[in-house]
């Protein structure tokens, strides 16, 4: 897995500079159709990506994490998409599919969650590959772009690159297929990359192995990536900026190691003390009240996470969260962060049990 | 004499080729693991996936059949002909890893809940109604649940329908396999905090198997770290995480992710350490099969996988 | 498949013993004295244990030897051989016709999944689920053979055709048509609905999402990528297609009383030739499993996942 490394164009810094603004999302809105009326999964989220840096996105399922990523690639068959969504400066929202599809496998890829079905499993691990630089290049000979896919499959690590070209995705392991995944998302070098939980199917020395990949991508190619993932672990590693979504909306966004030190959401709070820390030892997990409410249950106005914090007076709440610089760089959503406490472990049993 | 005794087992599944299907090999999936778990403690088996850690579980259970060594259940032997019959026994119940996949959706949660009582326990339909609502209780579900089908109920809340049935007996021991994986980290939490509370309450003994190192530090008393069937090392909580020996144990701790994102450096550079070590080292801790040692005790506790001395 | 083949022979043999006479019955004038019969029973072996006689006749069968029609006086091997290319080329043509038929239909309807043009053919394909194919064939013959004459009406050649000519071909071609094209029909149907299903199926495998992502088109993803993967469980299906065929010919060689396996198998009943029967259950038994055979062998040729090494 040697990569050579190009030295960086571009130190980063805190806080935003427009011309290295790689992707702006301006109140994307993005909503699914179930019985006639349409529900946001998406709703009302805005971010930048910038060059040479990578967004950690965290939330558990049905935050609209992975809703989010499909909407910036157009991937939604049936969705509603308001907002917008600017891709170095040119609006990517609602764009026909054919010129979408000029922009997707090139200057923006994605990395699958799951690497036993995110791969055809008639067609070769080559032609695979293959199949992403021959839709961006046609022009290129055969036998260059043989060439390139087995220099991609080098680049990622895959021993014997000759003899895999020619194996399908079931003679491989799981590890080694998101190898294959990886190689087609960085076939054309992508300048966005989008990795959704790429390493939560992987064990975990797989999992390092990967995400050092992606590191060293980062910088070989200066490519902006967001990283979608639920792992906070991954995320403390890996990221630059994090962004909390927690039902369909951005709650907390700051820079990772503020977010890590200080984290002021209730549910970034919550989530912290829910995973076990191998770094100190906890007696019990905190747990959050409730469960994710559904698409079709979710409220829409007031905090939306205020029914998991029920010990929280109602006045804490604002009645239309938005997003507070708290310091500069550093949002959270509504202000019930500010009276936010956790409650007493005993009371919390005689409760948690209701849903 | 332990509570659960497992000396040398040993799986081998046959592969079969050719066209009269005869055996040509054999896949040691399990080879050679022994091990003791105490009563009312968690011990923790900890590999990566192809390590053999589900075929153990299942195969002290009776889901695999045993290709040789013991299993000694309280004292007396658990093993039928060639098979474990601890799943006939009322004591002995297993969580499974899906918690989506593992309950019958055509069956109520009454039903389900209800399947073991009804096998083992005579109890009229009342008495078995009010055990469902009890058990139903204990794992905070409400007790109008009794007439939804799985499909009703979230992730975790179908992982502790799956608990409330492993509990109905009021075993003794439980064989958890993988119980969170599938789960959201706010359910995990729930899930395994739930079992924490049971096992004190009941005096529950756990096999738990998975592979997230974070969990099973959480959760387990003692732990073993197991790799292509074979044992590489055994310990306490503390011999496992704080002076890892093997190499293979050093490079799972090592690829755990850190929390602190202050410690990234440091955690690449101990990274980088255990990867040159098992570079250069391999040979030390593996054999030329590539397969580890025989475990040698290295304190009263701490078994490592190490070539025999001399 | 070898067991298959043994086992059902054993079946077929037994339920031929348990039929009213044998080999002898037909033949022998009734004046003949029985202690004669009897001592010709005697050196024909037709008194040994069964299993002795089962093993005979196995023998006789490897040969080729699957006796007499006492209907035709003639050896079952021969008028079955003269039967089965009939059959063998009516059962193509349906085939063709049913691939022609399906292939698109399915494709259609799997990809325009709850669009008129879909439940258009949807409708189809429970029409054709619901009609019985002797009453379909049979509104086929009355329509395109006897009231719009398109189509010959018996026979499998027009009388007086002499083989190898051209006519003769196209004659026989012209009587194959209408049989082929009423079996196909109504064939098709559970082809086009599995792969309409298979296509909705695929539609939605993670894998569609990365061809859609590496900027592939609807049409490349369509032919590259949905449509070979949902072919691959109708290739498997084409054994059992195969064995579905037989029990259609039956009916249809009947209706349009065209010579071949099924009308043979249907005359030879309602005639007791019961030495043409057992041979005719006995190659149909063989058929069913040389589709099931094949079925594994095309898949293993198509699918990678499970390519014998």
């Amino acid at each position: 897995m040697v990569l050579k490394i190009r030295k960086n164009k571009y130190t980063y810094f805190r806080g935003i500079n427009l011309s290295k603004t790689l992707l702006e999302i301006k109140n994307l809105k993005t909503s699914f159709r179930i019985n006639d009326d349409y529900y946001a999964a998406v709703d009302d989220v805005s971010l930048t990506v910038n060059k040479n840096e990578i967004l950690g996105i965290v939330g558990e399922s049905g935050s609209g994490k992975s809703a989010l990523a499909f909407s910036i690639m157009g991937l939604h068959n049936r969705a509603k998409i308001e907002g917008s969504i600017d891709f170095k400066g040119k609006s990517i929202a609602n764009i026909s599919t054919a010129k979408m599809n000029k922009l997707r496998g090139k200057d923006m890829a994605m990395i699958f969650q799951d690497p036993l079905t995110a791969l055809n499993p008639l067609m070769t691990v080559g032609e695979q590959i293959s199949e992403i630089i021959f839709l961006h290049n046609k022009g290129l000979s055969n036998k260059k772009r043989k060439g390139r896919v087995i220099q991609l499959i080098n680049q990622v690590g895959i021993p014997r690159p000759e003899h895999t070209y020619e194996q399908f995705p079931h003679e491989l392991s799981g590890g080694m297929r998101q190898r294959v995944i990886i190689a087609i998302a960085i076939a054309n070098q992508p300048e966005l990359l989008i990795a959704d939980e790429p390493t939560t199917a992987l064990d975990v020395t797989i999992q390092s192995q990967i995400l050092d990949l992606i590191k060293d991508l980062k910088k070989d190619m200066d490519a902006g990536i967001i990283l979608i993932t639920h792992d906070l672990g991954v995320i403390a590693e890996m990221a630059d900026r994090v962004a909390v979504m927690y039902a369909g909306q951005i709650v907390e966004i700051a820079d990772v190691h503020t977010l890590f030190e200080n984290p002021l959401h209730p549910y970034t709070r919550s989530l912290f003390n829910s995973v076990p820390n191998t770094n100190e030892h906890q007696d019990r997990l905190h747990v959050i009240q409730g469960i994710v409410p559904s698409l079709q249950n979710l409220p829409r106005t007031g905090c939306r996470f205020a029914t998991r914090i029920p010990w929280i007076d109602e006045s804490a709440h604002e009645k239309n969260p938005v997003l507070h610089e708290v310091i500069p760089g550093h949002y959270v959503r509504c202000t019930c962060h500010s009276q936010f406490y956790f409650p007493d472990e005993s009371k919390e049993d005689q409760k948690h049990g209701v849903s | 004499m332990g509570f659960l005794e497992i000396k040398d087992l040993k799986v081998h599944f046959p592969i079969r080729a050719g066209l009269f299907n005869r055996v040509v090999g054999h896949v040691k999936a399990v080879d050679g693991v022994s091990f003791t778990i105490e009563e009312g403690k968690t011990y923790g088996l900890v590999g990566e996936s192809g390590s053999g850690k589900t075929t153990t579980g299942r195969a002290i259970i009776g889901l695999n059949d045993v290709t040789s060594g013991s299993i000694t259940y309280e004292g007396k032997s658990a093993l039928g002909k060639n098979k474990s019959i601890l799943n006939t026994h009322k004591d002995v119940q297993m969580i499974f890893q899906d918690p989506y996949s593992s309950l019958n959706p055509k069956k109520r949660v009454l039903d389900i809940i209800a399947e073991p009582l009804r096998n083992y326990e005579n109890l009229s339909k009342q008495e078995v109604r009010r055990r469902v609502e009890e058990l139903l209780d204990k794992v905070g579900l409400s007790p109008e649940s009794i007439f939804k089908y799985p499909h009703e109920f979230s992730g975790g809340q179908r992982q502790r329908i799956g608990v409330a049935r492993a509990i109905a007996l009021k075993p003794k021991l439980i064989i958890a396999d993988e119980p969170v994986s599938a789960l959201d980290v706010s359910v995990q939490a729930q899930v395994l905090n739930f079992m924490q509370d049971l096992q004190k309450e009941l005096n529950l003994t756990y096999l738990f198997i998975g592979h997230d190192l974070g969990v099973i530090k959480h959760l387990c008393d003692n732990i073993a770290i197991m790799y292509k069937g074979r044992y590489v090392e055994q310990g306490t909580k503390a011999d496992i995480f704080n002076n890892p020996q093997h190499i293979y144990t050093k490079r799972l701790i090592a690829a755990i992710p850190d929390i602190e994102p202050a410690n990234r450096a440091k955690q690449l550079k101990y990274r980088q350490e255990v990867q040159a070590e098992y570079e250069h080292a391999s040979d030390e801790y593996f054999d030329n099969e590539g397969l580890a040692y025989g475990l040698q005790p290295i304190s009263d506790t701490h078994l490592v996988a190490l070539p025999e001395k001399g | 498949m070898i067991p298959q083949m043994i086992l059902l022979s054993i079946l077929i043999f037994i339920v031929a013993q348990m039929m009213p006479g044998d080999a002898l019955t037909g033949i022998i004038d009734p004046n003949i004295d029985p202690a004669a019969i009897e001592a010709q029973r005697e050196a024909l072996g037709l008194n040994n244990p069964w299993h002795i006689q089962y093993i005979d006749w196995v023998n006789a069968t490897l040969h080729g030897d699957l006796g007499q029609s006492f209907r035709f006086k003639m050896p079952v091997t021969e008028l079955v051989g003269q039967r089965l290319v009939n059959t063998v080329w009516l059962g193509l043509v349906t085939l063709i016709f049913t691939y022609l038929i399906a292939v698109p239909l399915g494709i259609t309807s799997g990809r325009y999944n709850d669009t008129w043009l879909d439940q258009g053919i949807t409708t189809y394909t429970y029409i054709g689920f619901a009609i019985p194919l002797f009453i379909f064939g049979l509104v086929m013959l009355w329509v395109f053979g006897f009231k719009l004459s398109w189509f010959p009406t018996n026979g499998s050649v027009a009388p007086g055709t002499e083989p190898g000519t051209m006519a003769f071909v196209l004659s026989k071609i012209k009587h194959l048509l209408l049989p082929a094209l009423s079996m196909a029909l109504i064939a098709t149907v559970s082809t086009v609905q599995y792969l309409r299903s298979e296509i909705i199926d695929t539609k939605q495998k993670d894998f569609i999402v990365t061809a859609r992502a590496k900027g592939a088109s609807e049409q490349r993803v369509y032919n590259r990528h949905i449509l070979r993967n949902s072919l691959l469980p109708i290739a498997a299906f084409f054994g059992f297609e195969l064995t579905g065929l037989i029990g259609g010919t039956v009916f249809i060689e009947t209706i349009f009383n065209y010579p071949g396996m099924g009308l043979l198998f249907i005359d030879s009943i309602t005639q007791r030739d019961y030495s043409v029967v057992t041979s005719v259950v006995l190659l149909f038994g063989i058929a069913s499993i040389l589709g099931a055979l094949l079925s594994d062998i095309i898949l293993s040729i198509v699918d990678p996942r499970i390519r014998i090494k």
